[in-house]
Parts: structure tokens; sequence; C-alpha cells
């Protein structure tokens, strides 16, 4: 078979930020077709966020809602329709899109879609096996469903922030992304079993996701811990319960860091013979994990005096080739020249007709049947309003153009 | 609510720990018939890890176990011994998916390969979870959650605002980041089911465990590629800081994010300055950003003589993101999660009644299950006799043998 596990489904995404974009986009590099609303009243805010990344990052707002490498990277493969949609027209206009489709995504705060008029029943009217799902930070639904939230709140609610960070250190928030994917690789799965639902019975359905719930199910052990012992578990940096060495160590170069985790006798053996079996390794208080545990601090010191003559390369080529888990701490900058991720083809380059040349991150699974990919740049701000307006919905470039200057399309 | 999405699919699971299981969890809570493949005598590696009730290990009453496995059938099988491996082939013939996590080597060594597989079930979905993939220079090498947090790039920006480059980058906390690689996995093996219910053809699906925590933090990623800048934990400075960030209050840590300017006015509102909304110093994000310095002293003042769930409630009335950073208890004990009954209560056989979530999703027509995981080779008759068609004198001979 050729071709994408999604060609043929279409979703309409009513979203913004990280969560409702990745969501949909996962969905795109399955190949559904993907309407992205927007206005120019209000862009996806992702649109304004450049970035200098680097040791002193600094937001940039941009002034053209074409530019961002962010939001390229999280609307790849979609299409972007204008529509203002507090104007009535325009929200006939939404609901003849969902008319045609088979999924909507939207990440607004709970009730902002009712009001508009797109809610989940407003559209079932339309297109009876929709299947809509909502994401917010606290869900549609209980006291604090109106509560609004980014990645560091919902992180913070859902209790990983407080498990994160330095022993001797402030909780570490997630920042950068990464609690909204997986947000949004949660809401795509709950989409696609949606879909394999439908499928069987011809019936759609309404998803209500909370970002924060999606966060407390990743940690539920250490929420256990809590329920089984009444222990409330903290930050430890980068320390196990039971293994040692478990930690990062300084490597030759700068700002360079190795992880290495021993979690037997069998690979502490290895350990040692890889380093040379120095005098030290051989100590009595060494020699089982529940020593090492308690010398951690000593041993620690030690390990760090080796590393520290090596390169990050060389410590995780001895250590691998001898069977310990050590693996270097992977900035941007390694990942861009690292032989694995460039053999695996872990990165691909998309043309963007204003910014130009793109590396973008090709999708994080490969299937041998229904290839996952990239097949095209984020969608210009209202790039596709001729094909949806226009080829989709049938109406004709005088309909368009006049819907353009009341400002419906816009 | 009607049947159960994903009832009737068949799910053979031989993997261990979190990733795996935690991936096919996903798939048993929605209804899939999940066997999970288990080491005879000594079972899945979280078996043995906490937390135990009063910190006694018991292989039955593994916290970690019980929360990953629920839903699931158990057996035990040594897939290494002929007869072993072939009552494997008979299971891979029944399932629709095969969610494994073993080394590729030790797959290859097994005659386990999807093409080996496929041999057996042309329909099969084949689902390998490990930590660079199947290709490549790094594909034998080994990695444990802290190797995944480093090498899949989080643990280099983390934590956020170091105090200092000097220190070392972390972990995130928990087995999170394996249990995030397990949503990833998840929502790539649905699609393939999705797949197969059109076109009848079946695949294999490589997740590597880096890739997936590259892709959570995607946009830092490709951010040398594209702008030659080397994100890493550095002071958060300027518009980011500006941003809000994390503040220590009376009780604790609160966390804001006014990302856009009308957050701002909400955030003045809440600490009694709704008059810097007018002014000129305040005008945008950046604006606010060049003067942040001026008024974060105030800010800091206002919040060291609140408490969190003040400045939470109050903060979020006013339509201001902001939280509290919440200890593992106070989730617990959360109202909001209590009102949306995210809380559901598992009476398993050995560890008496515990507490679990509900799967991360809420959905209007298809139920979600929440089963107590299976005892150590629980189902062994049942899918062994009933199933496969063994006699009980076969399953004695199998038990001393040490094949199940």
């Amino acid at each position: 078979m050729t071709g994408r596990v999604l060609e043929g489904i279409r979703a309409v995404e009513f979203g913004q930020f990280y969560v409702g974009p990745y969501t949909s986009e996962a969905l795109a590099y399955f190949g559904a077709e993907v309407i992205k609303v927007e206005s120019i009243r209000r862009p996806d805010p992702t649109r304004w966020f450049g970035s200098t990344g680097g040791p002193d990052p600094k937001i940039i707002i941009l002034t053209d809602p074409n530019k961002s490498v962010g939001f390229n990277e999280l609307n790849l493969n979609k299409l972007s329709v204008n529509l203002d949609l507090t104007k009535p027209k325009a929200v006939e206009l939404a609901k003849k899109i969902a008319e045609v489709s088979d999924v909507i995504v939207e990440n607004n705060r709970p009730g902002v879609l009712d009001r508009l008029g797109l809610s989940y029943e407003a559209i079932r009217e339309v297109k009876p096996d929709i299947i809509y799902l909502s994401a917010s930070c606290r869900g549609s639904t209980g006291p604090e469903r109106n509560y609004a939230g980014f990645a560091p709140i919902f992180g913070s609610l859902g209790g990983l922030s407080e498990i994160t960070g330095y022993a001797d250190g402030p909780p570490a928030p997630p920042i950068g992304g990464r609690t909204d994917i997986v947000c949004g690789t949660a809401n795509a799965f709950s989409i696609i079993t949606a879909l394999i639902h439908r499928e069987m019975t011809g019936k759609g359905q309404y998803i209500d996701n909370s970002d924060s719930e999606v966060i407390s199910c990743l940690v539920w052990d250490t929420i256990m811990d809590y329920n089984l012992n009444g222990r409330i578990q903290t930050r430890r940096g980068n320390k196990d319960d039971i293994f040692a060495p478990h930690d990062c160590y300084r490597c030759k170069g700068e700002d360079d860091w190795i992880s290495i985790a021993i979690s037997n006798d069998e690979e502490w053996r290895a350990f040692a013979g890889a380093i040379g079996n120095p005098d030290w390794a051989k100590e009595e208080r060494f020699q089982d994990a529940y020593l090492r545990k308690k010398n951690e601090e000593e041993l620690d010191r030690l390990i760090s005096q080796w590393t520290i003559s090596h390169t990050k390369y060389e410590v995780m080529d001895i250590l691998q080739k001898a069977g310990v888990a050590a693996v270097h701490s992977f900035s941007s900058k390694d990942f861009f020249s690292d032989p694995h991720l460039k053999e695996r083809g872990a990165f691909t380059e998309v043309e963007h007709p204003v910014i130009g040349r793109l590396t973008v991150m090709n999708p994080p699974w490969k299937l041998s049947a229904t290839p996952a990919e990239i097949v095209r740049h984020a969608p210009l701000f209202g790039e596709h309003n001729n094909y949806v307006f226009g080829e989709l919905l049938g109406m004709s470039q005088e309909e368009i153009k006049a819907l353009m200057d009341e400002q419906v399309i816009y | 609510m009607g049947k159960k999405a994903l009832e009737g699919t068949k799910v053979l699971e031989y993997a261990s720990f979190v990733s795996g299981p935690y991936c096919s969890k996903l798939l048993a809570d929605l209804g899939a018939e999940v066997i999970k493949i288990e080491r005879p005598g000594v079972g899945d590696k979280a078996r043995e890890r906490g937390p135990f009730p009063e910190d006694l290990p018991h292989p039955e009453k593994s916290g970690l176990f019980l929360y990953l496995n629920t839903s699931k059938k158990g057996i035990t099988l040594d897939p290494k011994s002929t007869t072993g491996k072939k009552m494997f082939l008979e299971l891979v013939k029944w399932a629709d998916i095969l969610i494994e996590d073993k080394p590729p080597k030790e797959m290859e060594g097994l005659g386990f390969t999807y093409e080996e597989l496929k041999e057996v079930n042309q329909q099969l979905i084949m689902t390998s979870i490990t930590p660079y993939g199947e290709t490549g220079p790094y594909r034998d090498y080994k990695a444990y959650h802290l190797n995944i947090c480093h090498v899949g790039g989080l643990g280099y920006l983390m934590p956020p605002n170091s105090p200092s480059l000097e220190r070392e980058p972390l972990k995130a906390g928990g087995h999170s980041v394996d249990c995030a690689c397990g949503v990833n996995a998840a929502l790539a093996t649905v699609s393939a089911l999705y797949s197969r219910g059109v076109t009848g053809e079946g695949q294999s699906i490589d997740v590597s465990k880096q890739e997936s925590l590259m892709n959570l933090v995607r946009v830092y990623a490709v951010a040398y590629a594209n702008d030659k800048v080397n994100p890493n934990r550095g002071p958060i400075m300027g518009t980011a800081a500006a941003m809000g960030g994390l503040k220590k209050c009376k009780d604790g840590y609160i966390i804001a994010t006014l990302a856009e300017r009308p957050h701002w006015a909400r955030f003045f509102k809440l600490i009694g300055k709704p008059e810097w909304d007018e002014d000129e110093r305040f005008k945008d994000t950046l604006a606010i950003a060049d003067h942040y310095n001026e008024i974060d002293p105030y800010i800091s003042e206002w919040m060291m003589s609140r408490t969190r769930y003040e400045i939470y409630h109050q903060g979020q009335e006013l339509g201001c993101p902001i939280a509290p950073v919440r200890s593992i208890d106070e989730v617990v004990n959360d109202p909001q999660l209590k009102g949306r009954d995210f809380f559901v209560e598992v009476d398993h056989p050995e560890a008496g009644k515990t507490v679990f979530p509900r799967g991360p999703y809420v959905f209007s027509e298809t139920p979600w299950q929440g089963n107590p995981a299976p005892l150590l080779g629980q189902h062994n008759e049942e899918i062994y006799c009933q199933k496969l068609g063994y006699t009980k004198e076969d399953m004695v001979r199998l038990r001393e043998s040490g094949i199940i």
C-alpha cells in the first residue's frame, strides 16, 4: 500500500499555541487534511513568537505572521483559512467546513466555542458523526473548568514540576513544549481510537481532555507512593531511589555532560573494566548496589575525575561498548551533527516561501506500510482561503471577494 | 455509553517496565484484549520496583506494576526454548498487534523480526519501542530513563533558569519520559490499526525513545540547524522572564505564564496595580520585558504575603494563567479532579484496593475500563488451554520445564 493512513480524513482546527496545533499536526503527518482556522483579529499567537535561544534566550515578537520558525515546526502539512468568528456569517462558513469534515480539534478556554455557536451540539447538527475534541488546562467540566493554563501551569498542577529539579533547588516547571506535545499526542491517540470506533459503529463523539490530567497520568507511580505509604516525593536531581551511579558527569569540552546509569553489579563490573579497573573501583564500599548508593557522593566525585579527561563521545563509546548505559546530554547542536540521527533521518528540510529553507523534525515513528510524512511547510496566514472556500465549499470568486470585503473571511 | 472503542482488538505484549507496558495499557483500558507475556518465575521488571505498600517488596504489590498493567491478562512464557518459541508464534498468529521493547539483536536472535513474524501472521502490526530505534549506529546501545531524558534533548534544557551552568543538566521527574514514549508509541499503533481496518494490511512500527522525546522538544531541537543558536538551561531573561515564571510565595511556589498582553492586564489587577495597565512602560509585552525589573520587587513582595491557593483562585477568577506548584498529595485531593471523576478504585486480589486515574481522556460514547493488573501467570490456563488448546497435563510439563 502507498499513501498515508488518514488520507481522506479532514480535520478542522480551532487551535492556538502548542496543544491544539500539535494534536492536528500529528493527524496531518498521517495524511489527514487539516484546515486551521484563524483570524486577523487573532492569529495563532505562536505566529508572533521568534526566539533567540542561546544562553540568554529572549522571545522576539515578530511583526510578520509568516516568519516564525516555531510556528512552522508545530503546523506542518496544514492548510490555513481566515474567518472572523465573531461574525455570524463566519460561523456559518465554519459550520460548512465542519459539514465536510470528520474531526474538530480545539483548545480554547471551555465555553469560548460554545458562545460562538460552534459547540459540539451545534456541529453535530450539521455533521452527525463528527469527532469533536476539546483540550483545555483542566477539562470542560468541574469547578475549575474555566481556569486557564499553559504548559508550565498544567505541568505544575499535574504534579510534574514538584518532582523535577535539583534536590536543593526550586521546582523545575516544564518549558519548551514538551508537556504540551505529550498532551497533543494523547489527544491525537484518542481521536484515532474514536475514528476506529466510528468505522465500526458509524458514530462520532465528543472527547473532553484535560492537559493536567494527561500529566498526572505520567507521574502516577509517584502519586501511588503517597496513596500507599503517605510519602510525598519531591525532586532529587538525576538520582535514583536505589541505584548508583545515576547522574550526569562533566566531560572534557564546554558544557558537555554524560549521563551514566548502572542498575546491577554486572554493569558495575563492566563499567570498572571499561575505565581500566582503577584501585578505587575495587574498594569494598562500591561493591554492591546498596553500598554504591550509600557512598554515592564519593562515587560521583571519582567518576567525574575520569569523565572530565574524556570527550563525551569517547565516554559514550567506551562505556556502551562495555554494555553500560551511558550517553551524553544532547543539545540542539549535537542533534544537528549526530551520525546516528543522520542515518535515521530524524530531520528533514522544507522550503518555506517566506523564511527559506528550514530544518524540521521528522515524525517520531517509522511505519513500514503507511509512512507518516512531512509534505509541506506550515501554511502562510490565510494561504488556503481560495482552495477551501472556492474548491471545497464551491463558492465563486466574487462571493469570496465580497466576504473578504465584509471582513468575514478575515 | 456504547461499546468500548478498541473492543475486539487483540494485543500481545512482550515488554517490561514502563514504556511498552504503558503503551499497551492505553489500549487495554479502552477495551483491547491485551495478553502480557512475562518471564516465568520472575515477571516484569516493574514488579521489583516500588512503591510497595509499607515499603515491603512483593512481586504482586508493586504500585508501578499495578498501575502500568491494568486491564491486561498475564501469562508466563520463555520463548527461548523450542516449545516456548512455538507457543509465542501461536500467540502472534492470534494477535492483531504485537507490542515489544526488546533490544533489536535479541528479537533477531529469537527469529522474531517483523519479516519472520509476518510469515506467521500476514496482517500483524508490530510496534517496537527501543531506546535509539531499530537502525543506526546506536541501535544496540543501552539506555535507562535517565539516559533517555538526556539523549532526547530535554536534560540539556533543564532546569530552566539554572542557578549555574556549572551544574549538571537534569532528567524529568519520576518515569514521566518513559510514559510519554509509551503514549507516542500508542498513537502510531492505533494509526496502523485504523489503516489495517481499511486495507487489511499490517506493518511494522519503529519507535525510538530518543526521537519520541526530541519530538516533544522539537522547537528547541531545530534551533541550531535554523538559527545557529544552541539553547541550554541558562538564565531566562528579557521577554521570557517577563512572561512570568516561577515565584516564591508564602507557602511555596507560584507559576505564571503571561504569554499575551491581556494576561498582564488581569495580572496587574490581581496584584492591586490596575493602573499599570495604562502605564506607557507596560504598553506591550516587549515594553514589559524592558521594565520588568522595576516591578519585580513589588511583585515578589506581593506574592510572599499570600498563599499559593489564594493567588491561584483569585488570579484564575480574573482570567490570569497562574497556578500553584503542587505537591503530590495535593493532586490526590484536588476538588477539580474529584469533580471530574478522575479517580477510580481498583480492587486487586493481592494488593487490595488502590486508586488509579481513569484514562487521560473523557469520551462521550466509548467507556474507559480499569480492571486489576494480572498476577504473575494468572491467565496461563485460560490462554494456553482455552485459546491455544493445550491440555492440563501439557500445562504441568510446561510449568516444570520452566517454559511457562
